[in-house]
């Protein structure tokens, strides 16, 4: 079985990684930076780069579930489930993990809770007088963010239509260059001064560096997996760091329910830009950049559909390439989205269990997912008023989502967006749990009563 | 108030049942996605009681008062009914779901319904202990003086020792409860709803922990034989089992020879 990452060069030649690789996939690697591409170049512009990360985790948001290929249909369905469940705790884990190191970033360093300006793409102030100013103001917010992130999905579909690679490369490159180095410079910055450890620069330097060294090689070349899965998570927290200082509050539910919204058409919509990008990649052959989802497991089996559209969580299947099936590509700024795999036809799906490994690579999840389940979470916990009881149930309504999102997607088969079901419930939670539950169980506890 | 009560408190509250975790759950998928699922249902069910709660108050006007112990104690006793109407609703869940799983792949393995029973009360258990207790145990880290108003001083170790009682009578709860669903036994059912009562009205002896807690922990250990019994175990294979000599533990050294 693979370990390693696919690596992002584009001249692909016979070296150690394709040898390693079985021999019928083609993947052609060059486009895995296709999705990265755009974020890059926004971010070369100006130095707010904190609103260009969003494009960043756009462009993660793909999610791939990685079942098997196509098999007679009782079969398919059994073995779906069989892995379903496994694939479930794949995505578990990493989820939690992003999760945790964002509340626990947010309840001890008082830099990530502290009102410090806007991003430009919000700039409607939210210090009004008036509630309805105020809630105009964020949905306003909300228009000009989700504008921002259709346009450059749009932007990253045309790209990557046109085939101008070496642009989404490059800009793919850049953003995550600004994350490693720029945004854990400031992060750990943080974090000393909030713990009062004293470092010199030359030490800063060098943790720095290597730290950004080692991610990019990594994220965008090879690198064992793990490491890689750990440099994935790492730079979604940070991301989703930047997300909960800089988005004001209303602002903030409101984008994320919009984004929810957004994530849904574009994916399940026939003209939705991440649709587009997937079915282009599926028609191309080319596999899923690689940079900026989440996989569980480091195997790319043979004719490795899609190129990974920008960020969008896409939900794979792999596929049967014979079954004609629609599949949405989880492309473009962080739609995310699920999208099925396409697999080798039928020598590899027939083998017996032990083949079977090497076939089902994990499951991949795009970025975008991640930033904004850990967005929905860390704001929770940052105003929360000090309760933990919100965001725990933030955080089971979202395990639940996710959940649900991967039953749908073993029954459909094809590609769905993850952020919908899971920041539906969150919202939900967060909303009840905030104004009723938290009385009750406050009152409760005070009396020491127990239900 | 030190790491020392902090360390101590979630430590007696949460070590069985994180130790039950590890061992029992943590390494098959399946399991941890029903706890997980347990664990919503059982928020699902707070909601729903603590918006009962909050109606019931709006009504009658938010008056300090003996008013608002009277709603209090309604609401615990609305919230308990709620909880085990949850957890039935739960039990014909998982009756569907597994019908559905034995009928896409009848050879595997699904999971038996006394084994979803003790999943379920586990994910029941750990929720509705760490909804309890983890605000209690945040406090506890910062600075203050338990009881300087004249409260007790035990306050953190007995809502420690009453979460862990919770929690692991829930567990207890959910196997007889499924149990009895299972063999049509209502008044099993109705048993474990009158305990869960008796246990959440003997929270209301707040300041007098000793009967408080030597009541529950009664009741723990009653429903705890009741429970094994109920899942099949009987007083031959516990004393195999405290011997060494079950089938498991002599398969498993016999492997390992």
């Amino acid at each position: 079985m693979l370990t390693f990452m696919a690596s992002d060069s584009e001249e692909e030649v016979c070296d150690e990684r394709t040898s390693l690789m079985s021999a019928e996939s083609p993947t052609p690697r060059t486009h895995q930076e296709g999705r990265q591409g755009p974020e890059d170049a926004e971010n070369t512009t100006q130095w707010r780069s904190q609103e260009n990360e969003e494009d960043c985790e756009e462009d993660p948001d793909r999610y791939v579930c990685s079942g098997v290929p196509g098999r007679p249909s009782g079969l398919e369905e059994e073995l779906t489930l069989k892995y379903g469940a496994k694939h479930v705790i794949m995505l578990f884990v990493p989820v939690t993990l992003c999760m945790v190191v964002v509340v626990a970033t947010i309840k001890s360093v008082r830099f990530y809770t502290e009102k410090n300006g806007q991003l430009i793409y919000t700039p409607f102030t939210e210090d009004t007088p008036s509630v309805g100013q105020r809630l105009l103001n964020s949905v306003l917010n909300t228009l000009i963010m989700i504008s921002v992130i259709v346009v450059m999905t749009i932007f990253l579909v045309v790209l990557y239509k046109y085939r101008c690679y070496k642009f989404i490369h490059g800009w793919l490159v850049m953003s995550s260059l600004m994350l490693l180095f720029l945004f854990t410079y400031i992060y750990l910055g943080e974090v000393l001064k909030t713990y009062n450890v004293a470092m010199d620069y030359p030490t800063l330097f060098l943790i720095v560096w290597n730290f950004g060294a080692v991610g990019m090689v990594c994220i965008h070349w090879k690198g064992p997996l793990v490491l890689q899965q750990a440099y994935l998570i790492m730079i979604s927290a940070l991301m989703a760091l930047v997300f909960i200082k800089y988005l004001p509050e209303w602002s903030a539910w409101v984008i994320l329910g919009a984004i929810s919204v957004y994530d849904l058409v574009a994916v399940l919509c026939p003209k939705g830009p991440l649709r587009m990008l997937v079915e282009t990649a599926q028609e191309r052959n080319e596999p899923i950049f690689p940079a900026l989802i989440y996989s569980s497991a480091m195997v790319w089996t043979v004719g490795m559909a899609k190129p990974d559209p920008s960020s969008q969580g896409a939900l794979q299947l792999p596929y049967d390439p014979e079954m004609d099936h629609d599949r949405h590509p989880g492309c473009g700024e962080g739609d995310p989205s699920l999208f099925e795999e396409q697999r080798e036809p039928q020598p590899r799906q027939n083998g017996p269990e032990p083949m079977e490994d090497p076939k089902t690579g994990g499951v991949k999840l795009g970025l975008g997912d991640f930033i904004f389940y850990s967005v929905l979470v860390g704001k929770a916990a940052a105003t929360g008023s000090g309760d933990w009881n919100t965001t725990l149930a933030c955080f089971v309504a979202i395990l639940i989502g996710l959940c649900l999102t991967l039953l749908l997607l073993a029954v459909f088969k094809k590609a769905l967006p993850a952020l919908p079901i899971s920041i539906t419930f969150g919202l939900i939670f967060y909303f009840s749990t905030d104004n009723l539950v938290r009385p009750f169980m406050d009152t409760l506890a005070s009396h020491q009563l127990y239900i | 108030m030190t790491a020392a009560v902090f360390f101590g408190c979630a430590f007696i509250a949460f070590g069985p049942a994180f130790a039950l975790y590890i061992f029992t759950i943590a390494t098959e998928p399946l399991r941890i996605i029903f706890l997980i699922a347990g664990a919503f249902f059982w928020l699902v069910s707070l909601l729903l009681s603590s918006l009962v709660w909050f109606i019931a108050g709006t009504i009658t006007g938010h008056k300090d008062g003996p008013v608002q112990k009277y709603l209090l104690i309604f609401g615990v006793l609305v919230s308990v009914l709620i909880q085990e109407a949850f957890r039935f609703a739960y039990y014909r869940l998982l009756k569907k779901a597994n019908e559905g799983l034995k009928a896409i792949n009848p050879e595997e393995t699904t999971p038996s319904m006394r084994l979803l029973a003790y999943v379920s009360g586990l994910g029941f258990g750990i929720m509705s202990g760490v909804f309890s207790f983890v605000n209690t145990l945040s406090d506890s880290l910062g600075p203050g003086t338990v009881g300087i108003h004249g409260d007790s001083p035990q306050f953190f170790i007995h809502s420690a020792f009453m979460t862990l009682v919770i929690i692991l009578l829930h567990i207890f709860w959910g196997i007889v409860f499924f149990d009895g669903c299972e063999k049509k036994r209502w008044c099993a059912l109705l048993v474990v709803v009158l305990t869960h009562l008796l246990v959440s009205a003997l929270t209301f002896l707040s300041p007098q922990y000793g009967i408080n807690l030597v009541l529950s922990y009664t009741i723990m250990v009653l429903m705890g034989i009741w429970a094994f019994f109920v899942a099949g175990g009987s007083c031959r294979t516990l004393k195999l089992c405290l011997l060494c000599q079950d089938k498991d533990f002599l398969l498993f050294s016999q492997r390992s020879r």
